[in-house]
Parts: structure tokens; C-alpha cells; sequence
């Protein structure tokens, strides 16, 4: 089993280098390098990742909007204690990748608040660690450090109930499946008498209601707005990951001005 | 003399003049979020808060400039006719899809904490949405395009780090492009958003 995985994640990422390197020749003009090392992401299969979408947005009709509609009836302590334990749950995803990116720092402040909000923030329900002075960092994940690394995202993918992706991110999202997520090997992997695969699957479905109910109205405007609502939605996670790889904060740094340079000199 | 210094103090009073009308972006931002926080929170119809909303969109917002980047690459092959045609609707797409976003907001706070001036073109102005109990806070930051320091005008808003302006040209160019770059499918596609 293990190497049937290593052969498919090996053959994923040659497709993903191949996309990554691909020259000016055709339709595999994938990442053409311009605004400020902004990359333009090929749909490959945009047909297929339109149909996908088009079923995970039923989902999301008859499933996770109401879910979260529900969870919104909650007071908000006990939802941002949940949004809390979650985000400190997710830290075991966070350090290794912040080790690999080569974030000693982050790895540090990641692990002390790991540790204080675990224990003294009773399973990370309070965030304790913020009176220490150890601010709350970005997430990592596995698709990020192959960013940095220097993968391309290779093309862009819509995955049945999970979303927007790439097959970098996708191939990283696999890592977490093959020990690279700590909760996931004490849950699912290792039978440990403390946790059952069942706490994973409730961890990670309350995670993405969590995300849902915190982006209810925006969701919605953006449906309401939206004249291509894939098209949109495609843009927004793309300019997102791209953000995220380069670990930028500050807007300026995000935008490129040759489009609008272009514009004025017209 | 006596010219001299009749043309020098005409040339400074026009100066001072021309100093007192620049307008500081920042100041942009909270003249129009504390206006529109006041159209929003008051008890006027829907309808009527929309018709403000939009006149303050019409003076603050460079609406051509946006609508000529969201048509990008294409820009350049269509025609006078088609460009004129475009520019028509996508500022009634523009105000319609501007209103409609935050008519839902009963009272927002946006509060501006930075400005940085980019180039002689652009400055970023950097504001914070107060959270509420039902959404996080929310970075929204605000290009403005500067090239006439006397009228600033807004042309991108990015909402923690992502572009509106971007996301509308992708979302443009997707439906040209998947009808074979035919610009007519968009302005359907635009007519359509406006009938609805």
C-alpha cells in the first residue's frame, strides 16, 4: 500500500513539474511568470472541475450551509472556543512545515503555544498563550512548503466535497495522509485507546462548518455577485495560495502595478 | 518690480491653492466609509440607500479605469463601438454589484490605521472591519490611483490580501475565453446580471 502511494505521489509530481516548467508552446502554457511573480494557474480540466464544483455546491446548499447556520445559533464563546482548538489542533500540521520551510522562530512561538494552550488553555479551548505574548501565526501546510520549495502549483483542480486545489497542494494535502499529520496518525492511523477515527472525522467537519459560518454573508455576496461564480471562486484561491506561499503579509508586496501601468500608458 | 512681485505672490497664492485641494488618500477612505456607514445606518428605504451608495461609488471609485483593466488582454482587440458599449454596462454592472454588497451591512466599522504611497500613481491605504459576533475582523485595503492628487480615486479593494479588481478580470476573461474570446458573450452575460 505504502508503495502504491510513493509511486502515485511520485507520478503526481512529475505531472506537477511538467506543468510547472512548461514553455510558451501551445495549451501547456501553464505558469507564465508576470505580475510580480504572480503565476497564472492552467484549468486543465476545467470541464470536469466545473461539474465537480457544480456538485459541491449542491453539498454546500443541502449540507454545509445549513450546518453552519445552525452552528451560528451557538453563543459566540463556545464558538470561538471551538474556532480556538481547532486552530490549536492544527498546529501539528503547522511546526513540521514551519521546520521545512526553514521558520525556526515560528516553529518556536507554534510549539510554546501548543503546549501552554493544550494544558493551561484546557485542549486549546482558551488561548492563553496571547496573554504570554506568543501571538497567534499563520497556519503551514504541507502544499505551502512544496511551494516554497519551488514546485509550481501545477494545474488547477476542484475536489469532490474538499474544494478549490491544485495537484501541488493536493499531493501536499496527501502528505498529511502518509504521517505528516500528527492528529491524524493518533486518531486513524495508530489505534491509541485515547482517540478514535471518529474524533478526526468530527475534528475536521467542524473545522470546515467553523470556516463556513465565518464566511456565511461573504459567501453569499459573492454568489449574489458573481457573473462566472467558478471563475471567482478559482481567482480567490489561487491569489490566496499565492499569499500564503510567500508568506506575505503587507498588501504591497501582493500586487503587481504592470497591468494597471499598461492601462494608463494606453 | 512691482511685477515681480505681483507674478510671484500670484504664483504663490495658486500654489497654496493647489496644496489646500490635494487630497489625502486616507482621508478619502474615512470621508466615504463614515458617509456610507451613515447611508447604511440610517432608517431610509432600500431603495433610497442604494441611490446614495451609488453617488458616492460615482465620485470616489475610478469605475472606467476598473472596467478597462477587468476586460485585460482583450482591451485591446475590441473596437470603438464595443468599448463604449462595454464601458456602459459595466458601470451599471459595477454600481449594481457595489450597492447590493453593502446594502447588507447595517453598520460597518472600518477603521483606517496606515497609508503607503507606492509610486507617484498609487497609494495603499490600510483599514480594518471591526469584527463582529458573527464574522472575524477584516484587513480591506485600498488602492488608490493618486495621478491626480486633487481628485484620488479608489481602483482595487483587497480583502485580506485579495483583489477584487484581479478576481473580477479573471472571472471576465474566463467567460470571453470559454466562448471562443467572443466580447459579446460578456456583455449577455452582463445584461443578463442587470435583469435579474
Amino acid at each position: 500500500m505504502n508503495k502504491s502511494v510513493s509511486i502515485l505521489t511520485l507520478l503526481l509530481f512529475l505531472l506537477l513539474n511538467s506543468f510547472a516548467v512548461a514553455g510558451d508552446d501551445g495549451n501547456l502554457n501553464v505558469n507564465k511568470n508576470n505580475n510580480n511573480g504572480y503565476k497564472d494557474v492552467k484549468d486543465c480540466f476545467e470541464k470536469v472541475n466545473r461539474g465537480i464544483f457544480a456538485f459541491n455546491q449542491t453539498l454546500d446548499k443541502i449540507v454545509f450551509k445549513p450546518l453552519a447556520k445552525g452552528y451560528r445559533i451557538f453563543p459566540q464563546p463556545i464558538r470561538a472556543g471551538t474556532s480556538n482548538a481547532l486552530s490549536n489542533l492544527s498546529n501539528v500540521v503547522t511546526i513540521p512545515n514551519n521546520l521545512l520551510q526553514g521558520q525556526m522562530k515560528k516553529a518556536g512561538v507554534n510549539s510554546a503555544r501548543f503546549l501552554i494552550n493544550s494544558t493551561l488553555g484546557i485542549a486549546g479551548i482558551f488561548d492563553v498563550a496571547s496573554y504570554y505574548g506568543l501571538k497567534k501565526q499563520d497556519k503551514e501546510d504541507y502544499g505551502q512548503t512544496l511551494g516554497v520549495w519551488g514546485a509550481g502549483p501545477g494545474c488547477y483542480l476542484v475536489l469532490p466535497v474538499l474544494g478549490p486545489s491544485t495537484v501541488r497542494d493536493t499531493i501536499g494535502s496527501a502528505v498529511n495522509l502518509i504521517g505528516g499529520d500528527a492528529w491524524y496518525n493518533v486518531t486513524v492511523v495508530n489505534d491509541t485507546q485515547h482517540f478514535s477515527e471518529a474524533d478526526y472525522y468530527a475534528s475536521r467537519l467542524l473545522d470546515g462548518i467553523d470556516f463556513r459560518a465565518k464566511n456565511l454573508e461573504s459567501f453569499d455576496s459573492l454568489e449574489k455577485n458573481s457573473v462566472d461564480l467558478y471563475a471567482s471562486v478559482r481567482s480567490l484561491y489561487i491569489q490566496d495560495r499565492y499569499r500564503k506561499i510567500k508568506n506575505i503579509d503587507k498588501t504591497t508586496e501582493t500586487l503587481s502595478d504592470d497591468d494597471w501601468e499598461e492601462l494608463d500608458s494606453q | 518690480m512691482k511685477l515681480v512681485k505681483s507674478i510671484s505672490f500670484f504664483f504663490i497664492i495658486l500654489l497654496l491653492a493647489n496644496s489646500s485641494f490635494a487630497k489625502d488618500p486616507s482621508n478619502l477612505i474615512v470621508e466615504i466609509v463614515d458617509e456610507a456607514a451613515l447611508i447604511l445606518s440610517s432608517d431610509d428605504p432600500v431603495e433610497s440607500k442604494i441611490i446614495k451608495l451609488n453617488a458616492i461609488a460615482e465620485r470616489s471609485v475610478d469605475i472606467e479605469g476598473i472596467g478597462m483593466y477587468t476586460l485585460g488582454k482583450y482591451r485591446k482587440t475590441i473596437d470603438v463601438d464595443q468599448k463604449s458599449k462595454y464601458q456602459k454596462l459595466f458601470k451599471s454592472y459595477f454600481l449594481k454589484s457595489f450597492s447590493s454588497r453593502l446594502v447588507d451591512y447595517t453598520n460597518p466599522k472600518i477603521n483606517v490605521v496606515s497609508q503607503k504611497k507606492i509610486n507617484d500613481k498609487y497609494t495603499m491605504v490600510n483599514s480594518i472591519l471591526e469584527a463582529t459576533s458573527k464574522r472575524p475582523q477584516v484587513k480591506i485595503d485600498w488602492r488608490i490611483y493618486t495621478k491626480n492628487p486633487d481628485n484620488p480615486l479608489i481602483r482595487d479593494l483587497i480583502v485580506e490580501g485579495l483583489s477584487l479588481a484581479r478576481t473580477q478580470k479573471e472571472e471576465f476573461n474566463s467567460i470571453i475565453q470559454n466562448n471562443d474570446g467572443d466580447i459579446n458573450a460578456l456583455f449577455k452575460t452582463l445584461e443578463e446580471f442587470l435583469i435579474k
